[in-house]
């Protein structure tokens, strides 16, 4: 038998002053089912937060209605207010490539193009049309690469086809692409679950220099990398917002029992 | 019950873990209140034979605080625990500190035994030290039996006692030095017991620091530094 469990208010401090991007009342549905109940978050400029929880809690699904990517799901439904910057995410009249742009996306398993390294990273900017000369389109995927760290073991070699990088190569090669749009926000969905600790490693790095300008949301499965990388922590449970605090407190004192038991792995 | 859930991990293994780490942390504060128990008596009673026992047991408390250590890094490397858990392992690891601390004051007390009677016992001082000695054993008990079942309330009493016990060892000091003014040849065996008294009074610090621990394990609280009225304040508000 199992108890029901009554969820409350989200606990702990899920609203900021300063948010890059704001949620309220978010709920997600796909056909009939609801995969996201009623959430209220707030993204801080600039910061890194983690979405953690169990499977299927919601986390990827809310995520991912952060720059309408599950528009591509026919039967999937969002419904709330969604601010990026104090616009309307949503708005009918809204363009979502440019909307893309702004707010990039990583994804868990590295997707390169079935093109050359310099192709990946400079497919954004040409389709953006964020340069207009070879030389500038040239500045941007070396910048680009630069910044995901990526630049010195490639730059022998950029006509050679993404794909036949090493798996952390090419996740850090998508890195470099969605840079190179110049987003405000990345949004990352379990990027290094498919990576050893080394390029995890790398991968974290990154994150760490890319947010002194860039407003990043992770979802990630590893407690650790939650802990390391992130300044705040939102736990999800079976599509409510259980908890958000500091990273700090929510893995040395949680709030609510539920974010105890998942984070020290015990049954809920 | 346990209210810190430690033993509802879906880890088998580290239920067990933990489990192994509070005992063996206990079975050590048993080892050392004993210490205490027999190095007061030692000095009070002028019996050598037990102040030597009193010695002899260090070994087996370093031992312990060694291996104590060492399942506390095994389980921070295997497991990397979060929240409770981890406040468990640091509040044992602290303890554990603490405890072996407390072992190398009975030691002392002991060895102070041994000197006194050598010299032939001491123009005064006994009452107290039996009196600080046995409100000292009741703080390490109650800090003890707190930790074994996780009572942040009975933790809270050690810290107040503490107070008492500072306040205690103040008048014991003004009468030892009563002694030392009106006989000053007794200086040197004066000062063996105000060596006692002041390892019985760093007994009673550690085991306000176990309670301590306590808190911060069981609450979440850091209560370090800070005045008894404060600790109980931040309690009532947690």
């Amino acid at each position: 038998m199992t108890n029901e469990i009554v969820y409350d208010a989200t606990v702990g401090r899920p609203l900021l002053d300063d948010a890059k991007m704001s949620m309220r009342g978010v709920n997600v549905f796909y056909a009939d089912k609801q995969a996201i109940h009623s959430v209220d978050l707030d993204i801080g400029k600039n910061q890194v937060i983690a979405l953690i929880g169990p499977s299927g809690c919601g986390k990827s699904t809310f995520l991912r209605s952060l720059n309408r990517m599950n528009d591509t799901i026919d039967i999937c439904r969002v419904e709330g207010h969604l601010m990026l910057e104090g616009q309307d995410i949503y708005d009918p009249k809204l363009d979502v490539v440019p909307l893309r742009a702004r707010v990039g996306m990583v994804f868990q398993k590295p997707n390169p193009f079935p093109k050359s390294i310099y192709d990946n990273v400079a497919y954004g900017p040409r389709i953006h049309g964020l340069a207009s000369r070879r030389i500038d389109l040239d500045e941007i995927v070396e910048s680009s690469l630069q910044k995901a760290g990526l630049w010195n073991e490639v730059k022998d070699r950029l006509h050679a086809p993404g794909t036949g990088l090493s798996g952390g190569q090419q996740q850090r090669l998508c890195i470099a692409r969605t840079i190179a749009v110049s987003p405000e926000v990345i949004l990352m969905d379990e990027p290094c679950s498919a990576l050893d600790p080394i390029a995890t490693a790398k991968v974290e790095e990154l994150i760490a220099e890319l947010s002194q300008n860039i407003t990043i949301a992770i979802v990630t499965h590893s407690m650790q990398q939650a802990a390391r990388v992130s300044e705040r922590t939102a736990y999800f449970h079976m599509g409510h917002l259980v908890e958000v605090n500091d990273t700090e407190k929510v893995f040395t004192n949680p709030e609510h029992p539920l974010t105890e038991a998942y984070i020290t792995g015990r049954f809920g | 019950m346990d209210k810190l859930h430690l033993d509802q991990h879906i880890s088998k293994q580290f239920n067990a873990d933990l489990e192994e780490l509070k005992t063996q942390m206990l079975e050590m504060g048993g080892v050392v209140e004993q210490q205490i128990i027999d190095a007061v008596k030692a000095i009070e009673t002028a019996d050598g034979a037990l102040a030597d026992k009193v010695l002899r047991v260090e070994n087996d408390v370093d031992n312990r605080e060694m291996k104590l250590d060492e399942h506390c890094t095994l389980i921070l490397a295997r497991r990397q625990p979060a929240a409770s858990d981890l406040r468990m392992v640091l509040a044992v690891a602290k303890t554990n500190r603490d405890l072996e601390r407390m072992g190398d004051e009975a030691h002392k007390i002991a060895k102070m035994a041994i000197a006194l009677n050598e010299q032939g016992g001491a123009p005064g001082g006994y009452t107290e030290l039996r009196h600080i000695g046995s409100g000292v054993q009741k703080m390490v008990n109650m800090a003890l039996d707190a930790f074994a079942r996780y009572d942040v309330e009975a933790a809270l009493q050690v810290v107040q006692e503490d107070k008492n016990i500072d306040r205690e060892y103040e008048s014991a000091m003004r009468e030892m030095m009563t002694y030392m003014m009106e006989d000053p040849r007794s200086i040197k065996r004066v000062m063996n017991v105000i060596w006692a008294l002041r390892s019985l009074e760093r007994i009673g610090d550690h085991a306000r620091n176990v309670a301590e621990h306590i808190i911060y394990l069981v609450k979440g609280l850091d209560v370090r530094h800070v005045s008894v009225s404060e600790v109980e304040k931040q309690l009532n508000g947690s």
